[in-house]
């Protein structure tokens, strides 16, 4: 049985200087997200982060069949947002992407900083964005985070694959036509971001469901100051 | 602190071990998305080497890290598929867990008694 275990993207498919740029970029950015995140790490959401990277880590082994002889993963970026907030998230998906690098040999070391930046940044970001404007008019329920989790995974997703279009255009080392490039990488990740979508709607959704206090989409929608008070449940 | 975390936060390492240390055996073993897309134009052979066309895969270059022992989601010395998928797996839950958790630890805002 042979198992495919490449899942980022390998050395050599973009070239030196575009990878180097990006890497700085993504440091850059990583960086400003760390400066962020400590505003919102504390004793509960610091663990229960670790859990949510070990958990996309976890996940991401999980290749799922999207056509005959395509498979794709969950990137982890929405449901990361959903659950500990976009500047932790963001940390989150990249903790898994850095160590998948070192120590499982998963997408190039010289290709991370440009699959840190299409799937820890593009990525939460725009998962980040469509959870926050969604959840203004979806239910607050733990049915409605689900479906605000599965739209804004398929567009995260989405989003995502096209970051390695962009970075294909200004440093691929092989001459394709660009356009199929881009619209074979959309059109089967939207259908990776269905699968994505189902698995962090499920997941969020039962956090929703047993813990809701620990579902950091749902700070702002929670009745007013009375938990920061302390008034015993 | 009103509820507990730890029940939470071990059922949920219970699920992420059983997914990377049980589960990942059952996954597609297809090429993805990215994968997919980057054998895009050329033909493969039997043994799965490319045998004409134009490509992104036939630029890739090796890894820097292959040599790792737990290189490609695998553990090194390991024979059995199953456990060395599966034990690897579950090395990475813990190790992302510990790296991961750890960081976030550090970096958490301390409250007002211990700053």
């Amino acid at each position: 049985m042979e198992t495919t275990t490449a899942m980022h993207i390998a050395n050599g498919i973009v070239d030196g200087p575009v990878s180097a740029v990006f890497a700085v970029l993504a440091a850059a950015a990583l960086a400003f997200c760390v400066k962020k995140a400590r505003a919102d790490l504390d004793d509960r959401l610091a663990p229960m982060a670790g859990l949510v990277a070990a958990f996309i880590f976890a996940v991401q082994m999980l290749n799922f069949q999207v056509l005959p002889g395509v498979s794709g993963h969950l990137l982890g970026g929405t449901l990361a947002v959903v659950l500990v907030g976009p500047w932790v998230g963001a940390l989150c998906v990249s903790t898994v992407l850095i160590i998948q690098c070192l120590l499982f040999a998963d997408g190039g070391l010289t290709a991370l900083g440009l699959n840190i930046t299409n799937m820890a940044l593009l990525g939460t970001a725009a998962g980040y964005l469509l959870v926050a404007g969604l959840l203004r008019i979806m239910p607050k329920t733990p049915g409605g985070l689900g479906a605000t989790a599965l739209i804004a995974s398929v567009v995260s997703v989405t989003v995502a694959s096209q970051g390695f279009v962009l970075q294909y255009a200004l440093g691929g080392t092989t001459d394709l036509p660009l356009p199929a490039v881009a619209g074979t990488m959309a059109g089967v990740h939207v259908l990776i971001g269905i699968g994505e979508g189902l698995i962090a709607a499920t997941t969020v959704a039962t956090v929703a469901r047993v813990r809701p206090d620990l579902v950091y989409a749902m700070r702002r929608f929670r009745k007013p100051a009375t938990a920061e008070i302390g008034v015993p449940a | 602190m009103k509820h507990k975390l730890g029940w939470f936060l071990g059922a949920g390492l219970l699920v992420a071990l059983i997914l990377a240390g049980v589960v990942s055996n059952f996954a597609s073993a297809s090429p993805d998305g990215l994968d997919a897309t980057a054998r895009d134009g050329c033909t493969f052979g039997a043994d799965d080497e490319i045998t004409g066309g134009t490509c992104m895969l036939q630029q890739e270059k090796d890894h820097q890290m292959a040599d790792s022992p737990l290189a490609d989601y695998g553990i090194k010395g390991i024979d059995n598929p199953y456990l060395s998928t599966g034990l690897a797996g579950a090395a990475g839950v813990l190790i992302v867990f510990g790296v991961g958790g750890g960081a976030f630890w550090l970096l958490r805002r301390r409250s007002a008694a211990d700053a």
